[in-house]
């Protein structure tokens, strides 16, 4: 027989050495993410999947699943949170929506439409960060950066090739590359790399795709996170 | 360079795990982690550059920047600031002709703040070239400057600069009964190791840096751990300002935690331990190595220790300047040469913490309090304390009071008690366990140590009637803001946030509102955060807000908003380029406020 786990009241089987949000996946679950991605190691940093197990906070991407956990995902008290985790991801870098090329791809904008963010909250950093076009087919805006490391882990995991860190303390942190030069020309970077592509902002971008798709027909401009993120990575957990 | 590097390196047998004693010496040669240097090491290494410079920008005592051939580094800590620490920095700069956070034009010093420095007791401190600097007022400053100018290196300075007390004012339990070397260990093995664990068990002992965990219960974890290579580690980067009683312990009673230490080696079967010494203590270094070597040399450390029953020994590690690296699983991280980011648990360091093997991270305290208990027996400790807080702690006493120091209490003492000892009189209140800790006030004097009321990791700093509630919130404010590591979104943005908030707020610029605005941040760090760091970083000003809600108040604009900056100052750029100075030229911000 397996083991369940309660998900907002509902029984969800998982097997052991799932974490919480394998778990919830794999049954349909929708817990919002943004550092999460399947088939690489959890990073547990972006809070946004943070749901309280029988009574106390963890984060689902991380949190093996065990027997006998009362899980609580779509409470009104955590999506509050997870709104204004995700306005300070807003905040801190300059993130401007309606001019980024990533715009309706984006999961950063694609899950703050989904925790219903009408604003930005907080007062703005106004961080001053720079851009590094130096590679002829990627482009880095450390403007959107968000620190999910998902370029990092891409890169070390899947790429075999270590071009990407998060480097410097607290507020301070940010993205750099494995080159003397410091920018991303001289990296062994390609555009086919999944670094390159996995970005969930739109701080990573291939050059010269921007509008092939025009905005409105874009991934999140018809459907929820949520449909297309269980959609994509069900099988990817399953 | 090169050369430099290659040596540098082949000293440490080319370990990754030693990227902070290289870049430490790095930085020491050339005072800042050249751009070469950093490419070098990633060359001789085998690692990633970007690892390099993950830590050189992650460690606060490394700099990409060339700093001064003095580098002057003065405890920002809220004790410091009490002692006049201010005042006394703008003399210095004055002084040495050096803006703080600058390099003099000839490249000879450099002047910055630092986060506290532990000695609260002796200050106002800080640190010169990474050597601990006490007690400076104007007359030392004077003869700081005369010899930076001159530029007389640090070993002919005056040996009294650099004189560090241990001013232990009230000994209990434990430091009026230190052992002698090897005592605890022949206890263990005439008990034996396993009853020796039942007797650390019995006695109650409970982690001393602060979350209380029943160090029997983790000894044994670990020693069941399948995996048979095992570490030992002593947590001696005590960062919290006010805490200062781990340098006293190390500095007079460093045979017994290193007994300890070896202690838990035989019990859980450890072959290597490692002290990770906070960088600010780079002045007890070498006196801890030359113990080492006297414990090696007397069949207490190595192999073969008592006869061949124990093969085990203790390196020496430093720290370089992270408070985060006091999370237990930061420091492990540091201690494999990486930027101190607390990982994600489970598992937990006793399953997998140095180089994924299980490991056991105590307190200097537990593993001194640990190593007495192997000699007196468990009964003898739990016979102090409360029921649920067996033994005594260990108290590090700074702030408003006659005797500031080390003081030592069975658990159960009231804050009176101890008030009423280090000489404290009209006292506001109490910061207990550090900023991280509580503020309480003059209401709750009666209340006990112990887990069961105040918890604590050990330090007492005692405000009198004369400080200023908010000033205190604030300076511990933008501490965490400074040290917060930065992984997780609510940490790192958080703690700016609130830092903000709080400085919109004693600036004058606050408003209806912004103390909700302010109360909002401190819950959405406090509860969402990766680590203690975050989970504790709004405490100071969640337990002051409960306390003291009329100061807060009593700093807001009357008018129902204000912009978090000043509209008049902003208007400055403008009024230079047009040339004007006029009252039309002004804007009355605070009009509304004298309806």
């Amino acid at each position: 027989m397996s083991k369940t786990i309660t998900i907002d009241g509902k029984a969800i089987p998982f097997t052991e050495g799932q974490t919480i949000m394998e778990a919830a996946t794999a049954a349909d679950v929708y817990i919002p993410h943004l550092c999460h991605h399947p088939g690489y190691t959890p990073h547990g940093s972006c809070k946004l999947c943070n749901v309280r197990v029988n009574g106390r906070i963890c984060s689902a991407c991380t949190f093996p699943a065990a027997e006998g956990q009362d899980i609580q995902n779509h409470s009104e008290e955590l999506n509050a949170d997870r709104r204004r985790i995700t306005q300070m991801l807003f905040v801190e870098g300059n993130h401007l929506c309606p001019g980024c090329e990533k715009t309706g791809n984006c999961q950063l904008q694609a899950v703050a439409y989904h925790l219903n963010m009408l604003d930005n909250h907080f007062p703005h950093f106004y961080a001053k960060r720079n851009m590094d076009a130096s590679h002829p087919d990627v482009l880095i805006d450390h403007n959107r950066c968000i620190f999910c490391t998902l370029c990092v882990r891409a890169s070390r995991e899947k790429d075999g090739k270590d071009v990407f860190a998060i480097s410097g303390r607290g507020i301070n942190k940010h993205l750099i590359v494995n080159a003397e030069s410091g920018l991303l020309k001289d990296t062994d970077l390609e555009a086919t790399d999944q670094a390159a592509t996995i970005c969930p902002t739109g701080a990573i971008l291939i050059k010269r795709t921007g509008y092939t798709v025009p905005i409105g027909e874009r991934v999140y401009d018809h459907r929820e996170i949520d449909a297309v993120s269980l959609e994509e990575e069900r099988g990817e957990h399953g | 360079m090169r050369q430099f590097i290659q040596r540098l390196a082949a000293k440490h047998d080319f370990r990754p795990t030693h990227l902070l004693e290289m870049l430490r010496a790095v930085q020491a040669r050339y005072h800042h982690i050249p751009a070469d240097a950093a490419e070098l090491l990633a060359e001789v290494l085998r690692i990633p550059r970007t690892r390099i410079i993950d830590a050189t920008e992650f460690y606060s005592f490394f700099s990409t920047d060339p700093k001064g051939r003095y580098e002057l580094l003065i405890s920002d800590s809220i004790t410091d600031h009490m002692l006049g620490k201010q005042e006394l920095m703008a003399y210095l700069a004055g002084k040495l002709g050096v803006a703080v956070g600058e390099v003099r034009s000839d490249g000879v010093v450099s002047l910055d703040n630092t986060s506290c420095t532990g000695m609260c007791d002796q200050g106002p401190a800080g640190l010169v070239n990474g050597y601990a600097l006490t007690r400076l007022d104007r007359s030392r400053i004077d003869q700081i400057a005369e010899l930076i100018n001159g530029e007389i290196s640090l070993e002919e300075w005056p040996a009294e600069f650099f004189q560090v007390e241990d001013n232990i004012r009230r000994p209990g339990l434990l430091l009026d009964s230190p052992i002698a070397p090897g005592e605890a260990l022949k206890a263990a093995l005439a008990r034996g190791f396993k009853e020796t664990l039942i007797e650390i068990d019995k006695s109650g002992l409970r982690g001393r840096g602060g979350a209380g965990f029943k160090t029997a219960m983790k000894w044994r974890f670990c020693a069941e751990e399948p995996q048979t290579e095992r570490y030992v580690v002593c947590n001696a980067d005590e960062g919290e300002p006010g805490t200062f009683k781990d340098r006293v312990l190390l500095n007079s009673f460093a045979d017994q935690v290193f007994e300890g230490m070896t202690l838990c080696a035989a019990i859980i079967g450890a072959k290597q331990g490692f002290l990770y010494l906070r960088g600010e203590y780079l002045h007890l270094y070498d006196k801890l190595q030359a113990i080492l070597a006297e414990r090696r040399a007397a069949g207490l450390l190595g192999a073969g220790i008592l006869g061949g029953a124990v093969d085990f020994d203790i390196e020496i590690r430093l720290g370089a300047g992270a408070y985060i690296c006091g999370e237990e699983s930061a420091l492990i991280e540091s201690l494999e040469g990486k930027s101190g980011i607390p990982r994600n648990r489970p598992p937990y360091p006793v399953t997998s913490g140095y180089l994924g093997r299980p490991t056991v991270v105590n307190n200097v305290e537990t593993f001194f309090a640990a190593s007495a208990i192997a000699v007196h027996g468990g009964d003898w400790f739990a016979a102090s304390g409360t029921e649920k807080s067996q033994g005594s702690k260990i108290l590090s006493i700074s702030g408003d009071c006659a005797r500031p120091g080390i003081y030592e209490y069975p658990f159960g003492t009231t804050v009176r008690t101890i008030l009423d000892d280090c000489g404290a009189s009209d006292v506001l209140g109490v910061q207990v366990g550090g900023p991280s800790g509580t503020f309480i006030s003059d209401q709750e004097f009666d209340r006990k140590l112990a887990f069961e009321d105040l918890a604590t990791g050990g330090s007492f700093i005692v405000f009198n009637g004369n400080r200023d509630i908010l000033a205190i919130a604030h300076n511990f404010t933008h501490f965490f803001a400074h040290e917060s590591c930065g992984f997780c979104t609510p940490c790192r943005v958080g703690t700016s946030l609130l830092r903000n908030q709080l400085d919109k707020i004693t600036g004058g610029h606050g408003s209806a509102g912004d103390v909700v605005a302010l109360e909002e941040i401190c819950r959405l760090i406090k509860t969402n955060s990766h680590c203690g760091l975050g989970q504790t970083a709004a405490n100071p000003v969640l337990t002051t807000l409960e306390r003291y809600p009329e100061l807060y108040q009593s700093r807001l604009k009357k008018i129902s908003f204000e912009p978090g900056f000043d509209l008049d100052g902003a208007l400055e750029t403008a009024r230079r380029m047009a040339n004007r100075n006029d009252a039309a030229a002004h804007l009355q911000q605070t009009a509304a406020e004298h309806e």
